[in-house]
């Protein structure tokens, strides 16, 4: 085992490279991930935002209505 | 079976499948990756030169294949995109860039790695090394190019002029080890004649390249899926779909 981990020697230049390669390869899938929810979060925050001005505008023009209603009356 | 292949030229057609073909190619490239390394690590014998060292040469030969491969992808879909106008090209160019400029950076530090016990060196400044130096700076050069610049269509029409003119450093990498002297070793597999190393090593190196190439579609494939997202946020099929996600 130990044997194998040393590498004859080679043990830093042969893990440094497998290493750093596993690492990148790990850390570049996480990103993309994160980047993903970043984008979804924001488009999803937008959607919220414009159904609720949405529904304020017909709660106003709804309103409006009402008014107007009454005065012909 | 007809395939209408140009229906997944636009970006609607081509999210779901992007994620429906991801997950695959993530599952495949685990499962090369195990094989790979235990055939590379285990089965492999030593070298009778270079010792154990020479087992770097499983991750640094496919890392540099791909970093030239994808480049020509890259440029590739760039021209297309800049010839057709066609949007979902300009993105896929896009999404290879930091996977691309990745790989490069790992060919050129496994290399310094086996530089160091081979040559003595970590980093010499011959044909091999600093060609493939500049296909590092083309990439980020490519991907700083395009966030400097607001507008979507213009940084991709700019970006793909950089990286068709780059294009041709491909090939000055690929034949350095023939035009010049290099301090570098010639190409590990060469088509006109027999391969030079035993048949476990060429079989582990292969199926390591072949784990790259896997993982390089799925990791470039989910990437696109968030370029598409943030490029097409206006348009009415994205907003229709967060729509139903929000139930």
């Amino acid at each position: 085992m130990q044997e194998f981990f040393a590498m004859g020697g080679y043990g830093l230049y042969v893990w440094g490279s497998v290493g750093v390669t596993a690492l990148l390869m790990i850390i570049e899938p996480l990103l993309i991930v994160r980047r993903r929810q970043i984008v979804l979060r924001r488009l999803s925050r937008r959607h919220q935002r414009r159904q609720s001005r949405n529904q304020r505008r017909q709660q106003e023009l709804s309103e409006t209505d009402a008014v107007k209603v009454e005065h012909e009356a | 079976m007809a395939i209408n292949w140009f229906k997944y030229a636009s970006p609607v057609s081509f999210y779901p499948l992007a994620g429906r073909l991801s997950p695959w190619f993530a599952g495949v490239t685990l499962v090369l990756l195990a094989i790979g390394l235990y055939l590379g690590f285990f089965v492999a014998p030593t070298d009778y030169q270079q010792g154990e060292a020479y087992r770097i040469m499983f991750v640094h030969v496919p890392a540099a294949w791909m970093s030239m491969f994808i480049y020509l992808v890259m440029a590739t879909y760039a021209g297309l995109g800049l010839i057709f106008n066609t949007r979902l090209s300009s993105m896929m160019a896009t999404a290879l860039a930091p996977t691309g400029a990745m790989f490069t950076f790992l060919a050129l530090w496994t290399g310094a790695l086996w530089g160091k016990p081979m040559w003595g060196t970590w980093w010499v400044w011959d044909a091999r090394l600093t060609s493939e130096l500049i296909l590092l700076f083309l990439y980020l050069g490519f991907m700083s190019l395009q966030a400097a610049i607001d507008d979507p269509r213009r940084a991709s029409r700019a970006g793909a002029v950089l990286a068709l003119v780059g294009a041709v450093n491909v090939p000055i990498i690929y034949f350095s080890v023939k035009w010049w002297n290099t301090l570098h070793q010639g190409a590990s597999i060469s088509f006109d004649k027999a391969p030079s190393m035993a048949a476990t090593m060429l079989v582990a190196m292969l199926i390591m390249a072949l784990a790259f190439w896997c993982y390089t579609f799925a990791v470039v494939l989910q990437r696109v899926r968030c370029e598409i997202l943030e490029r097409e946020s206006h348009s009415d099929w994205v907003n229709t779909m967060i729509q139903e996600q929000q139930g």
